[in-house]
């Protein structure tokens, strides 16, 4: 088994919180994991990606090579775009609609929409909408979490209970709202497949 | 794998392997990609309990004494800051080689290679090799963990500091790490020799031989070393030694990342001549895979490059510069190189940019106003934040070299005649190493205005403690400047008239000002909140 992921999104949207819910739940899996970041200069509204690799084997390196990437998840429809030279023809992409506009020359809603819709494995869902719906719009990264779930090797309480311990510290009011987050964009997927 | 492991970045690695090897004492300056050493030493209880010193230092220079002090005191001390800072703390690093430790002493310097927050990709193993003592690089979370570990332990066998050597990739990766036992700290004891730090000529001729001597120690550490494998194989047509990192990147090309060739991995430096001999003499050809500088090929081309044919770096096979990936080395070996899609046209950059209400755009909007009648090109300034000011819609700043060169290439320019000339420099930069350029200037009278934008923070390394904080005007009255031109400003859209007015005035004194704009950093003075409020929760 081997889920190699791009994370990609806009410094501060919290794709980090992403890749830990998956390390935690890899982990409580027995499973190897690699999971690369950038910090510093990116975080100034800059774009942001993150290199998780999740194995039954060790795994050699931190990064993933180009080609090979089982999945994409983006936070935001034009970051995603930007690593589509990491992903496996046979990889999914798996990104939020809402555009994080801070620079000028940024892309048409329609281009953008074109643009996933000619990856062959795509999800493109409105997060922010169904996080929402969920109880809060802060929630949307793990809606996207939630989406992405679908298409890793891993039982889906594995990554529920990646999300309890996540947000344990901060009472069950979250943990639920966050939960519910979850399972709504795996239905999402499950239905838009 | 073993539950029981911790998931750790590179860097966190470091940092619990060093507090599980006796550390007593780390000193830091921050920096990309290095900082997460000293925040994780501070976030830590165990650290705490053990009463383990744990404070950010002014900068690398005076870390990397005080670290030297501590190690004098018989106690296991660490240093850190990211490549550039090496360069601040070469001098009493290169002199810590001829003084020798007394408790043991790792320094670890991170190398940014493809420059991703950083103004060069130097490769810290210059100073390893320049300072002739032994170098760890790393090829995992697992064995950082291990060589702060034991590291503190062979630098008190060699008698020098060890210089540990990370990259990006390896300081800001997460993976598994297994824990060792806990070592008690060294008691506080003198050196045997009361004269072995004072390097008095004389006396440093002497430890200096016995430096030279114990290199063919330091070569034996290496051959032994766990850490620097032969790895055999059955097609002798190639060889490769890889550094670091870099044998990730090869074994990633391979099924079950068995590779075909000899491989000799080098994680402990000096490199081991008698395992290179043994492939060299093994195989047809040599391929050399290093993340950096190509330091180790240049050594086994050398200058005449009269033996096999030697592949890497110089010779094309692999780019000169930036950092390694699996892609890069594929293409290297002759292996087919995987590719996905093309990025669509229509994706754009994204650069970084200042904060929305952040107080450095306020002071780049006064000093644009104020400077009108002078014409641009005048503006000096330095690293952090504030350097953003450069980009659009700003396009406020002319230079930013390394720390501290703001005020100093300010005066250098107004030297040659161009005045008024302008210093743009943050908080932590200033007392980094700012003021011993003001006291140039105040000592000659340069007309310069100097504007320190305080923010109360080290913000562009995501907010950490300014050694700055509450002291600047102090500071710069004690340095000379006239109490009459330092003028501390508040950096808020209602101000800019009067700010601009302020500006205008000191861009007319004939000699040294300082403008203080003060207001925190909306990300640290957020973050601050937050923590008050968890407190007052519990
Ligand atoms: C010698 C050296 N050490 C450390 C760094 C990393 N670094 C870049 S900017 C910066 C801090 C800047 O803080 P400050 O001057 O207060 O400006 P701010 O980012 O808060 O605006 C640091 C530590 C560096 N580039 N060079
Ligand atoms: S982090 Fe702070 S200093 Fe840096 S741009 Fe943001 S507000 Fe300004």
């Amino acid at each position: 088994m081997k889920n190699d992921i791009i994370l990609a999104g806009v410094g501060g949207q919290g794709i980090l919180s992403i890749a830990a819910a998956i390390g935690l739940a890899a982990v409580n899996s027995n499973l190897y994991i690699k999971q690369s970041e950038v910090h510093g200069m990116s975080q100034r509204g800059g774009d942001v990606q993150s290199h998780l690799r999740i194995s039954d084997r060790p795994i050699a390196s931190d990064l993933i090579p180009a080609g090979k990437a089982d999945m994409i998840i983006s936070v935001e429809p034009m970051e995603g775009l930007r690593y589509l030279p990491f992903l496996a023809p046979t990889g999914w992409l798996v990104t939020n609609i809402n555009p994080f506009n801070n620079i000028p020359d940024y892309p048409a809603a329609d281009d953008l929409l074109t643009q996933i819709k000619a990856v062959k494995n795509h999800i493109a869902i409105d997060a922010d909408a169904i996080a929402k719906e969920a109880g809060s719009s802060k929630a949307s990264n793990i809606v996207m979490l939630g989406a992405a779930s679908l298409f890793l090797d891993m039982p889906f309480e594995k990554i529920e209970e990646g999300i309890r311990q996540l947000f344990g510290r901060k009472g069950d009011e979250v943990v639920q709202l966050n939960l519910k987050a979850l399972r709504m964009g795996r239905e999402f997927s499950e239905r838009n497949r | 794998m073993n539950n029981s492991k911790l998931l750790l970045l590179g860097d966190e690695a470091i940092a619990q392997g060093a507090i599980d090897g006796g550390l007593s004492g780390i000193y830091a300056y921050p920096g990309t990609p290095s900082t997460e050493i000293m925040e994780y030493v501070q976030g830590s209880k165990q650290a705490a309990e053990l009463n383990i010193h744990r404070q950010w230092s002014t900068n690398e220079k005076t870390a990397m004494e005080a670290a030297i002090g501590m190690s004098y005191a018989g106690k296991r001390a660490m240093v850190c800051f990211k490549h550039v800072g090496l360069n601040v703390a070469a001098d009493a690093f290169i002199n810590a080689s001829i003084t020798g430790v007394n408790g043991g002493l790792i320094v670890v310097s991170a190398d940014d290679p493809s420059m991703h927050s950083s103004q060069n990709e130097q490769d810290s193993r210059f100073y390893g090799k320049f300072s002739m003592i032994p170098i760890l690089e790393p090829s995992n979370q697992q064995e950082a963990y291990d060589m702060a570990y034991f590291g503190f332990e062979l630098s008190e066998r060699l008698n020098v500091p060890v210089l540990m050597r990370i990259t990006t990739r390896m300081a800001h990766s997460r993976a598994g790490v297994q824990r060792r036992e806990v070592k008690p700290q060294n008691q506080l004891h003198l050196p045997s020799d009361p004269r072995q730090f004072v390097l008095l000529p004389a006396i440093a001729r002497k430890n200096y031989k016995k430096l030279l001597v114990s290199q063919s120690a330091m070569e034996l550490e290496s051959e032994k070393s766990a850490y620097n494998q032969l790895i055999p194989g059955t097609d002798k047509s190639l060889g490769i030694i890889t550094t670091g990192i870099a044998y990730n990147y090869l074994i990633e090309n391979y099924p079950d990342h068995k590779c075909p060739y000899t491989v000799l991995k080098v994680c402990q430096y000096p490199i081991p001549r008698k395992q290179v001999t043994d492939l060299y003499n093994d195989c047809e050809k040599l391929l050399i895979l290093e993340e950096g500088y190509p330091i180790v090929e240049e050594m086994i081309k050398g200058f005449l490059n009269i033996g096999k044919t030697i592949h890497g770096r110089l010779d094309g096979t692999l780019p000169r510069d930036g950092e390694l990936n699996p892609n890069i080395v594929a293409k290297a070996l002759g292996m087919p190189v995987t590719e996905g899609q093309l990025v669509p046209n229509i994706v754009k950059n994204r650069p970084p940019s200042l904060c929305q209400g952040c107080g450095h755009r306020d002071v780049y909007e006064d000093l644009n106003e104020a400077l009108k009648e002078y014409g641009t090109g005048r503006v000096f300034s330095d690293i952090g934040c504030y350097t953003l000011g450069a980009l659009p819609p700003f396009n406020a700043i002319n230079s930013c070299v390394d720390m501290g060169a703001s005020i100093t290439m300010a005066k250098g320019a107004a030297d040659a005649g161009l005045v008024p000339a302008i210093a743009v420099i943050g908080d932590s930069t200033f007392t980094h190493s700012g003021m011993t350029g003001l006291l140039d200037a105040v000592i000659e009278n340069s007309p310069i205005t100097v504007i320190i934008s305080d923010n109360s923070t080290t913000g562009m390394t995501g907010g950490q403690h300014s050694s700055a904080t509450g002291r600047i005007v102090e500071i710069c009255k004690g340095i000379g400047v006239h109490p009459d031109h330092i003028r501390v400003v508040t950096p808020l859209k209602k101000n800019h008239e009067e700010n601009v007015k302020i500006i205008k005035e000191e861009l007319e004194y004939n000699g040294v000002s300082v403008i203080i704009p003060q207001r925190e950093c909306i990300q640290t003075f957020a973050r601050r909140k937050k923590s008050e409020k968890k407190e007052s929760n519990e």
